[in-house]
């Protein structure tokens, strides 16, 4: 059954047409990254939780076997990519913003790659979806495309409030072929995968967006659609077609209000890549321990796509595609518009990683020096969120946060089309990224200002009342004495000659005045409830 | 690994810098200037080399009081397009004073004294020109009568003589006369649209002799621009639109009273270079799409009641400088609707 064609789309405001740059590692089927010596697992992903550790150091372990469990907020289970031997667990650099290391399990291949698989869930149509969830999440899976949100999370937060299931297959960004691959190769599997999604959240229907320059893997997919709630969406290729919002956008003319998530308006939105890795855990019960890579760029002599298990080091895909060492200028993890550039190789490769680009001055030449803005107005032509990114600069640079907020600097999604048509090249996005880093670290800071403002006021409160409350008690042990004593001096009236009880009988009538005063005040303060009530 | 990464995305750009977008600019403008050598002599271009060397001189001298790096700063080549639009509004008769005075008014006060490229509010060519409007009124509409008019044209000897403020050979008011603006202005005395076009041979096909043939040129080129995406359409088709819809408004007929066909105005005086290279100065224009097209209307309106009613026969470096009072004012009020926000 072929899936209906020339879907109804709403065309993307702004957007660029970068060289695409794709053909480079489209020319091989997907290969085998080759085992590495040692093999680097970030036990969570940038941004997430620490989960909890399940292993010891020199532990055996296998191939899909828990190095560390999730926690159920927002952690992700960690699997052992291949079998082998945990060396070390250590902080290793891994590539993210911060370039802080985190915690990583060190692993050293047998080379027996010897798989631990999860019980086969053969005919999901009758599982619960209970049980789908938990096996995502046991099998380690987040987002594939780019942020990396735990998939159950995503799934789960999305039950019963979802009419449309979005597959992000538009890979918009140059260079970047994985998705592309994919599809050309397993584009059943992804379907499966649909198929799970869609019985989970219950939608109606699913939109496949893809980019309208990947003939191929359209080919495959209209192909492998056996299911009339699925159809395939052939767009315009445009940057940033792919970015979630702006295909929402594009697929159902639907816009997601500032600040809220795409469930909200009924949406799910998931990767290609996830929906394969959801058939393998639930029809295979393999956990998610490799993805397909990118590696690609003019310092490689065989660019390609690569199926690389999660942890491999950077340099061993740089090395497994003939890397030119002399021509290498610099290496980029994902897109040369949103990617992240990396230091150095040995960095591993991340459940998030899609593409290595290994480039040269003559590919992508370093940046011009940055000139005064002349206020053209190309980047608000481009912005696909109808910014105005040149008025952003201006009050970035000049830190009127406040105006940089007015006008929704928060609503950038730093997809870098404004930097990439800006004559006087000035790095607006990064630009941005300080803004709005500041703009987080006042609102953090207000609200660390209202908290510490309540402890006050509570602790204020809470001392008054202790305070009335000692008094109280202070009153009654001074009347208890004074009854007492009144008993003793029924019998008789103090013995004058004892000076104890004298000093004591004293304190106790100047108590017993000041409870009784004190009484009398607050009972002022405080009028009768009786009294607030016929106003009501 | 060399040390010039990039921190931070993008990695890629498209490779246009500043100093190429104002080199097309400048390409842009040749069809027009060929109109106005055809039409009035070597005047203009010799203004022009004389003004491309004194802006570059007088940037490169502010630049290095200034403390820039003087190369970096020159061969963007903005210096070069105030120059060279300063000089296609010059008449053709100037002095080489008259260009010194009005260049160092565009490049050292109207640019550089506000902080140079990029952030003056004012368009520095037209700075220049209205100071040297005010201040010297003879000298500024001392302009030729276009080839066919007059006896005429002056020659390469003839324009230097006047170039070098001297009185050439013929005397000078034997090449002298008005414009045709000033002609529709002066000389119409309650004559309908009909009787004044047979009458006066400064009046063309359309537009004004000569004058419909240099602003032909000057929309080729701006058509140029817009093909290359070098400006967008929104303050072109303002200022032509509004100046055309006044235009009808005030017709009436081609009667005694009419301001002048449409046409008439989109093809007399310094309209289409106003159009498409004056007030598409993107540094003293708005910056939102919308905003774009109001101030282009505000531009072409304000130029026709300037011509109709005020003391100027051609107003648009007056109509642009007021619209570059306005530009951040219309901003503030068109700002795009953000993705996920409400109207």
């Amino acid at each position: 059954m072929n899936a209906p064609l020339g879907h109804k789309f709403w065309p993307l405001p702004g957007g660029i047409h970068p060289p695409e740059n794709k053909q480079q590692s489209l020319r091989e089927p997907i290969r085998q990254a080759p085992l590495p010596n040692q093999l680097i697992i970030p036990l969570t992903q940038p941004g997430y939780a620490k989960p909890d550790l399940c292993v010891q150091v020199g532990a055996k372990v296998l191939k899909g076997q828990v190095i560390a469990r999730g926690t159920p907020q927002s952690g992700i289970t960690c699997h052992a990519s291949t079998s082998g031997t945990i060396t070390a667990i250590a902080e290793h650099a891994v590539p993210n913003a911060s370039t802080l290391p985190e915690p990583c399990a060190i692993l050293e291949p047998d080379g027996r790659d010897e798989w631990q698989k999860l019980p086969a869930i053969a005919d999901y149509t009758t599982a619960d979806a209970d049980t789908l969830l938990r096996r995502i999440n046991e099998a380690g899976i987040n987002g594939l495309g780019g942020a990396g949100f735990p998939t159950h999370t995503k799934v789960r937060g999305a039950l019963g409030k979802v009419d449309t299931l979005i597959i992000n297959a538009c890979e918009c960004e140059p260079f970047i072929t994985a998705d592309d691959a994919l599809m050309q190769e397993e584009a059943g599997a992804i379907v499966t995968g649909i198929k799970i999604l869609l019985q989970l959240c219950k939608a109606a229907t699913c939109l496949i967006g893809i980019e309208d320059n990947k003939p191929a893997a359209i080919a495959a997919m209209q192909a492998a659609i056996d299911d009339a709630r699925i159809r395939l969406v052939v767009i315009p290729t445009k940057y940033p077609s792919g970015a979630e919002k702006q295909l929402i956008y594009i697929l159902t003319g639907k816009e997601i209000p500032s600040g809220s998530l795409p469930m909200h308006s009924g949406i799910l939105c998931h990767n290609v890549g996830t929906a394969r890795a959801i058939t393998r855990a639930v029809l295979h019960g393999e956990a998610l321990v490799s993805r397909v890579v990118t590696v690609t760029g003019a310092a490689l002599g065989r660019p390609g796509n690569l199926e690389t298990l999660i942890g491999t080091p950077v340099a061993t895909l740089l090395h497994a595609c003939d890397v030119d060492a002399a021509k290498l200028s610099r290496l980029i993890n994902g897109g040369p518009l949103m990617g992240l550039h990396l230091p150095h190789a040995d960095l591993p490769v991340l459940k998030i990683t899609n593409c290595i680009i290994a480039t040269t001055l003559q590919e992508l030449p370093p940046p011009a020096p940055q000139q005064a803005c002349i206020r053209c107005g190309y980047c608000a032509e481009v912005c696909p969120v109808s910014l105005l990114p040149q008025q952003l600069y201006w009050f970035a640079r000049s830190k009127e946060l406040d105006k940089a907020e007015k006008h929704n600097l928060m609503d950038c999604i730093e997809c870098g089309a404004c930097a990439y048509v800006c004559p006087s090249h000035i790095p607006l996005v990064q630009y941005y990224r300080a803004a709005k880093a500041e703009i987080r670290d006042e609102r953090d800071k207000h609200r660390m200002a209202e908290h510490s403002k309540a402890r006050y006021d509570f602790h204020q409160a809470r001392k008054q009342e202790e305070k009335a409350l000692e008094e109280q008690r202070r009153a009654e042990r001074a009347a208890l004495a004074k009854q007492k004593r009144e008993q003793a001096g029924g019998s008789g009236t103090a013995d004058p000659s004892d000076p104890q009880a004298a000093i004591a009988a004293a304190l106790a009538r100047v108590q017993a005045k000041k409870a009784a005063r004190q009484a009398q005040s607050e009972a002022a303060a405080t009028p009768p409830a009786a009294d607030k009530e016929p106003d009501a | 690994m060399s040390n010039t990464a990039l921190p931070s995305s993008p990695h890629e750009h498209q490779g246009v810098a500043t100093s190429q977008v104002m080199q097309q600019v400048m390409l842009a403008t040749v069809p027009g200037l060929a109109a106005l050598v055809l039409f009035f002599g070597w005047g203009t271009l010799l203004n022009l080399l004389w003004l491309c060397a004194l802006a570059l001189a007088m940037e490169a001298a502010v630049l290095k009081l200034r403390n820039r790096e003087v190369w970096f700063y020159l061969s963007d080549c903005t210096a070069l397009v105030t120059a060279v639009l300063l000089a296609l509004a010059l008449p053709p008769t100037a002095p080489w004073w008259l260009g010194l005075i009005g260049i160092f008014f565009a490049i050292v006060v109207a640019k550089q004294l506000y902080g140079g490229m990029g952030y003056n509010p004012f368009n520095p060519a037209m700075v220049g020109y209205v100071v040297l409007l005010i201040s010297f009124p003879l000298q500024m509409t001392r302009w030729l009568l276009p080839d066919g008019v007059g006896e005429s044209l002056p020659t390469l000897a003839d324009s230097l003589q006047l170039f070098l403020d001297r009185a050439p050979d013929a005397g000078i008011d034997a090449f002298t006369g008005a414009t045709t603006l000033d002609s529709f202005r002066q000389d119409r005395a309650g004559q309908t649209l009909a009787e004044f076009a047979s009458a006066s041979p400064l009046m063309g096909r359309f537009g004004g002799t000569g004058w419909e043939w240099i602003n032909l040129g000057f929309l080729f080129g701006g058509a140029y621009l817009l093909y290359k995406k070098i400006i967008g359409w929104h303050i072109p088709a303002g200022m032509l639109g509004a100046l055309a819809l006044w235009a009808l408004l005030f017709y009436s007929g081609g009667s005694s009273q009419s301001g002048g066909t449409p046409l008439f105005h989109l093809f007399a005086g310094a309209t289409m270079l106003g159009a498409f290279f004056i007030a598409t100065d993107p540094v003293t224009a708005p910056t939102t799409v919308r905003g774009r097209l109001y101030y282009g209307a505000l531009i072409g309106s304000l130029v026709y009641v300037i011509r109709t009613w005020g003391n100027y026969p051609d107003a648009v470096a007056f109509a642009v400088l007021l619209g570059n009072f306005a530009a951040p004012l219309i901003d503030a009020t068109t700002q795009p609707r953000t993705y996920g926000h409400k109207p």
